[in-house]
């Protein structure tokens, strides 16, 4: 699902441009060129360590989203309403779980072990899409994370689709296609609270209520807020600006949610049909940028619970280690 | 007892010790690219990977990922380090010479013999 538009950089930028520097100018002419005219870049191809570093960082996030960010909709397979409900959910969570396989091997590609990422990830220093540090409280907040979260995903992970780093692009291609039940099932589940009875209906509001900040953060500060993503659109690194990707996800899913008769905790949320453009309070990013830190409500459960994951799979991964199989070791090679 | 929603968690002994916990290189053992056969008579192309302990193992999690949705009626896994590749920089050796009509069908023009040897014979 879960590519947060959002992907948060480590404070070290100063040093890796001092390497960016020491990048063959003919060869990087030559990475540009072959970008600009549409053509993917695969990995044993040259390219800058910069474009290197930046996309392992991309991939890897959007890795560790999807794995956490089924810690949340897991918590709710036992008490899914129905065999149906319980099904889909079963089969989503599993997806998931895939998209991060899929993903990891994509940036494994790139020159970074897995473990190494996810030593990272139980370290703190590699992030996860932030809207996972908020917790499912009731089963509205399931439908709720199923459509509307899902559908900001996929708004950002079709864009990134058509970037130029070959494994990603393929891995996405087959996530987006994934992602289309994804959508489909959370609409129908969100469909069937907004219609049903008050109760229902006054569950899925206050779950809407609670989620519609941490949606409105989903694809990270305002353009005017972030400087550095020139570069990375030239390369085809990141597809589309935060405020453009925001926009277009309001555009398609505000009409969806107020034809329901639910309403949107923002006085200020309309469309200014002179522009084009979705006008809205600001969410708060200190907040946001808070809860990146590690402050926010389900952070250290969440990597706690990793953590446990890991420590008590050890024992079957060490069991099923057989002598001969790790003579040759290699990452992926497409 | 932890503080969270979930029952699952909460049965959970989270953190018995502070050590941080650091996976080893390799703990997740090693590579396989799986091909996918989506029905009998295509050919198997590749679609991705899995971490695997052997080869065996690496049909059965190849299964899972990759034969979950759509059609597939085989798969087959090869480890990562035993494929032997050309260097993606040296693509232009695939560069075709234009003047290659001599091992492409469309450089013979059989037709237009035919007809000019029927057109004698009348």
């Amino acid at each position: 699902m879960y590519g947060g538009g959002y992907i948060f950089d480590e404070p070290n930028r100063v040093q890796q441009r001092e390497e960016q520097l020491h990048d063959d100018p003919e060869k990087l002419a030559a990475f540009e060129m072959r970008i600009a005219n549409g053509e993917k870049i695969e990995p044993g191809d040259w390219m800058p360590a910069e474009y290197r570093r930046q996309l392992i960082r991309l991939i890897e996030q959007h890795a560790h989203s999807e794995i956490i960010g089924a810690l949340p909709e897991g918590t709710w397979i036992t008490r899914a309403p129905g065999f149906k409900r319980k099904l889909a959910l079963i089969a989503k969570v599993q997806d998931e779980i895939g998209h991060g396989q899929l993903l990891y091997n994509a940036a494994e590609t790139l020159g970074k072990s897995r473990e190494a990422m996810i030593n990272d990830l139980l370290s703190g220093k590699s992030k996860y899409s932030n809207v996972f540090n908020y917790p499912a409280e009731t089963w509205a907040d399931v439908t709720v994370i199923g459509f509307l979260i899902d559908a900001a995903a996929i708004v950002n992970q079709v864009a990134n689709a058509k970037g130029s780093y070959g494994p990603y692009c393929r891995a996405l291609d087959r996530i987006c296609y994934e992602e289309s039940f994804h959508l489909k099932q959370g609409h129908d589940a969100f469909i069937e609270l907004a219609t049903g009875t008050p109760d229902q209906k006054a569950m899925l509001q206050d779950a809407l209520n609670r989620w519609w900040q941490p949606i409105m953060h989903f694809f990270g500060p305002p353009d005017k807020a972030s400087s550095h993503s020139e570069k990375l659109m030239q390369w085809k690194v990141k597809m589309a600006s935060n405020d453009d990707m925001r926009n277009q996800f309001l555009d398609a899913y505000v009409p969806k949610i107020q034809e329901l008769g639910l309403t949107l905790p923002d006085p200020l949320l309309k469309k200014n049909e002179e522009t084009g453009r979705w006008e809205y309070s600001d969410p708060d990013w200190d907040l946001f940028f808070e809860v990146i830190k590690g402050n926010g409500p389900c952070n250290k459960e969440r990597l706690d619970v990793r953590k446990w994951a890991e420590e008590h799979g050890r024992w079957i991964r060490k069991a099923l280690m057989k002598p001969g199989t790790f003579e040759r070791q290699a990452l992926p090679v497409a | 007892m932890n503080d969270s929603l979930d029952p699952r968690v909460n049965r959970l002994t989270l953190n018995k010790t502070d050590d941080p916990f650091k996976v080893e290189e390799g703990e997740n053992w090693n590579v396989f690219e799986v091909f996918h056969q989506e029905k009998r008579g295509a050919h198997h192309e590749h679609v991705g990977c899995v971490h695997a302990p052997d080869a065996g193992l690496a049909l059965v999690f190849a299964k899972e990922q990759y034969g979950r949705r759509k059609k597939c009626v085989n798969l087959w896994v090869v480890r990562s380090a035993d494929i032997l590749a050309f260097n993606q920089e040296d693509e232009d050796m695939f560069a075709n010479n234009l003047e290659k009509t001599y091992r492409d069908a469309s450089g013979f023009k059989v037709m237009e013999k035919i007809n000019k040897f029927k057109a004698k014979a009348k």
